[in-house]
């Protein structure tokens, strides 16, 4: 048996999108710019993409931009805001924040003369309002908060930081933009965008069992960015390139697939889930990082005394995938800097694994990777005794 | 939180022997206006409509309602049993999810076996909140929070908002008629408020491919699509009419300065022709007085004289501006104004005449096989349903 628990790398691709997408690549091939019937074909297709999204996610079709990934649609949001402001503000955001959010915070800072707040955050990872609150000054201009982490599931208080930002706009000329990074939450936390005061929302495919290389970015109508990317003025001039029409047409297909099973997938998740940490609870010398109230497919955890990576290669020979952190993070070998803001030391750190789950993940396989990681856990400890 | 949607309608509670006609028309709309929705009961009582609230999400039902016509206002509800307890805690939790510093309350006693009276109960209630929200003062002219509350047979309603209906009457509660759908931004509008006085619409486009390309007759099917969340059932019939032969004859005729009134006498000798073929009693356009040529009196009068059907427009004493507000309202204004070329900017001459008389119309027109070219153009019309909801993948 096997079992993949890191899907909050990425998850594999649903038959149905596969097959959603298979006619725009031989069939359906053409430009959506061209003039004759062939392209008109598609770019109603891409039209029709824009339309479905727009209603499942509540927005205007003409406030969905179509990008090449989550990394992207991030960096089009804070680079395009900061390009289209023209002048040097304040941004506020977390330390938890995913590397192409941190990443441009630190491009803005250095290259652009920036000033950056980095909010606190508890030990589950949970930013605090009033801190929020008396961060924001005149030229505050950004705040970026992530939905859900990626690492350890946290779910921020995005409602009520959306509320504080409408307050503060209220009574301001110059208005602070509200980008929250959505690409761990869509399908595993009902959220509203407009409830919720938000100006600009990423989402990613590939998330969420649909392709690599397809994402949105959901620009409030009125809030100003300027494009990245320059050229031929595609997704109205603000992410230009011919549209990767495939890629779309998946992205829709996964949105429309998770969100309309979205309600029965959160309680089966979160069943899988405890089901899980039951589980787990059992081996000695655990302490979990996550916790219940975070998102339903994310369980962090250490194990006292044993490295993560070595674990994580131990588990894989009996067929259970899963990760130290960030997919990202673990490329640059580097201690995870979610798990140090929450308060972890470096040694704590690197004892930590995530275990990601999805929907499609069977009560078989959660039984057996705790069954895997019980004997396995003894065994190292045997070792390094 | 909230149980029940109350649901007003205004005139249609006022058509007689129609009445039932028009509230069973638009119990219809609103059952299918949430047809996608969880909700519970729908009923009639008292002149209104109720809708049930199972889960936590009365907000889109509200937002779904308020663009069924023939619908004035919504108020979400809780509702409890006719006890003064019952009704004294339910009071309670409504104040608890209202903001405001001011408010009053105002007590309609439907039914009379109630045994206290409408003030007396409004006082009550009044002293009871004083009681539980000290900060709260009573405010009877302009207050934050209006808690109303209706004693009626089956129990007690309590609200304290009311959202406001698109108004107008149930759409298909009249008669059927035919919108000359163009793709630029005032013929949408037209359709949408004759839509709103119960008309059941269809679109007539004229396409004269390969003189426009494709996507002008896309760009319709996307507006025509919009418009139809407006109608019964979610769907439109859309005709487009093979409008090139006509176009070549008037390109080659050599009254240039007449060549948009002829061709608006030619679209409206098709659509009447269409009209009573379909069982239309009225044709519908976006025509708005003087803001082109075509849409002068002169213009308006001259080509108007191909037909003796009635024609509504209901945009002709609007200005632009006016006009534009409703078609982002009703969200067709950026499929609108989407760059696509159709056959009126396709073929306008330089000179337009503003002043066409009709005895020039008919000079020019004595060189054209008219009946004919009407003909070819009817017989070679195409009609699709265009539904809504979007479900190609």
């Amino acid at each position: 048996m096997h079992t993949y628990l890191d899907n909050s790398a990425t998850t594999p691709m649903l038959t149905a999108v596969l097959e959603a997408m298979s006619p725009y690549w031989q069939t359906k091939f053409a430009n959506p710019s061209s003039p004759h019937h062939l392209g008109v074909v598609v770019e109603s297709t891409l039209n029709q993409c824009r339309q479905i999204l727009a209603q499942l996610l509540d927005v205007k079709a003409e406030e969905i931009y179509f990008t090449a990934g989550g990394t992207e649609a991030n960096n089009l949001a804070l680079q395009g805001l900061a390009r289209a402001y023209g002048r040097a503000g304040h941004m506020i955001t977390s330390p938890t924040e995913h590397d192409s959010v941190l990443q441009v915070a630190h491009f803005l800072e250095q290259d652009l003369g920036w000033d950056i707040t980095y909010l606190s955050v508890d030990r589950l990872g949970r930013v605090n309002l009033e801190e929020l609150r008396n961060a924001i000054t005149p030229r505050t201009k950004i705040i970026s908060i992530m939905m859900v982490n990626n690492e350890i599931g946290t779910i921020q208080p995005i409602a009520e930081i959306g509320s504080i930002i409408k307050e503060v706009n209220q009574v301001r000329q110059d208005k602070i933009v509200f980008h929250v990074d959505a690409i761990q939450s869509l399908g595993r936390l009902p959220f509203t965008i407009h409830a919720l005061n938000i100006d600009m929302l990423s989402i990613s495919g590939h998330k969420i069992f649909g392709p690599k290389g397809s994402a949105l970015l959901f620009v409030r109508r009125g809030i100003q960015i300027s494009p990245v990317i320059f050229g031929g003025g595609q997704e109205r001039t603000l992410r230009s390139g011919t549209e990767n029409i495939p890629a779309i047409v998946g992205l829709t297909k996964a949105c429309q697939i998770v969100l309309q099973s979205q309600h029965k997938n959160i309680i089966e998740l979160t069943q899988k889930r405890d089901s899980l940490l039951e589980g787990l609870a059992e081996i000695p010398g655990i302490t979990f990082n996550s916790h219940r109230t975070g998102a339903p497919h994310i369980v962090n955890l250490q194990f006292a005394g044993l490295r993560g990576e070595v674990l994580v290669h131990f588990l894989e020979q009996r067929g259970v995938f899963v990760s130290m952190g960030a997919a990202c993070t673990a490329r640059k070998q580097s201690i995870s800097h979610v798990l140090q803001a929450v308060g972890l030391t470096p040694e704590e750190a690197s004892s930590s694994l995530r275990i990601s789950l999805s929907s499609i993940t069977t009560m078989e396989e959660i039984a057996y990777a705790i069954k895997v990681m019980q004997t396995t856990v003894t065994e190292l400890r045997a070792i390094y005794h | 939180m909230y149980q029940t949607l109350i649901v007003r309608y205004g005139e249609i509670s006022l058509k007689g022997k129609n009445r039932y006609k028009f509230e069973d028309s638009l119990v219809r709309n609103i059952r299918y206006a949430l047809h996608e929705l969880a909700h519970g009961r729908i009923r009639k009582a008292f002149g209104r409509i109720y809708v049930d609230i199972q889960h936590d999400n009365w907000g889109t039902i509200v937002q779904r309602l308020s663009t069924v016509f023939g619908i004035t206002s919504i108020s979400p509800v809780l509702h409890c049993s006719l006890t003064m307890e019952a009704i004294e805690q339910s009071t309670l939790t409504l104040m608890e999810q209202s903001q405001g510093k001011t408010f009053k309350v105002s007590t309609k006693r439907a039914n009379k076996r109630f045994p206290i009276d409408s003030m007396t109960v409004s006082r009550e209630l009044g002293a009871h909140v004083l009681n539980h929200f000290p900060q709260l003062t009573v405010d009877v002219h302009h207050p934050d929070i209006n808690l109303q509350i209706e004693l009626r047979d089956n129990g007690a309603y309590l609200f304290n908002s009311t959202i406001p209906g698109s108004g107008g009457m149930p759409v298909g509660s009249s008669n059927k008629g035919l919108l000359l759908l163009s793709g630029g931004i005032d013929s949408p509008v037209a359709g949408y408020l004759t839509m709103k006085r119960g008309v059941t619409l269809e679109g007539l486009h004229f396409y004269s491919y390969p003189f426009t390309n494709e996507r002008s007759k896309d760009k319709v099917i996307e507006l025509t699509r919009i418009l139809a969340g407006y109608a019964a059932q979610g769907k439109l019939k859309l005709w487009v009419a093979y409008f090139t032969e006509i176009q070549k004859a008037l390109e080659k005729n050599p009254y240039s300065g007449l060549k948009i009134t002829l061709m608006r006498r030619m679209m409206l000798r098709i659509a009447h022709t269409l009209a009573e073929r379909e069982g239309a009693l009225a044709l519908i356009t976006g025509d708005s007085l003087g803001q082109v040529a075509s849409q002068t009196m002169e213009s308006i009068s001259t080509i108007n004289a191909v037909t003796n059907m009635p024609i509504f427009r209901p945009l002709i004493s609007m200005d632009k501006q006016e006009i534009i507000d409703i078609a982002r309202r009703i969200q067709t204004y950026e499929t609108s104004i989407l760059p696509h070329e159709d056959c009126c900017t396709v073929f306008v001459p330089k000179n337009p005449a503003t002043r066409p008389r009709l005895e020039q119309a008919l000079e020019a027109e004595s060189h054209l096989d008219i009946p004919g070219l009407v003909e070819e153009a009817i017989s070679r019309t195409e009609s699709l349903i265009v539904s809504h909801k979007i479900d190609f993948l």
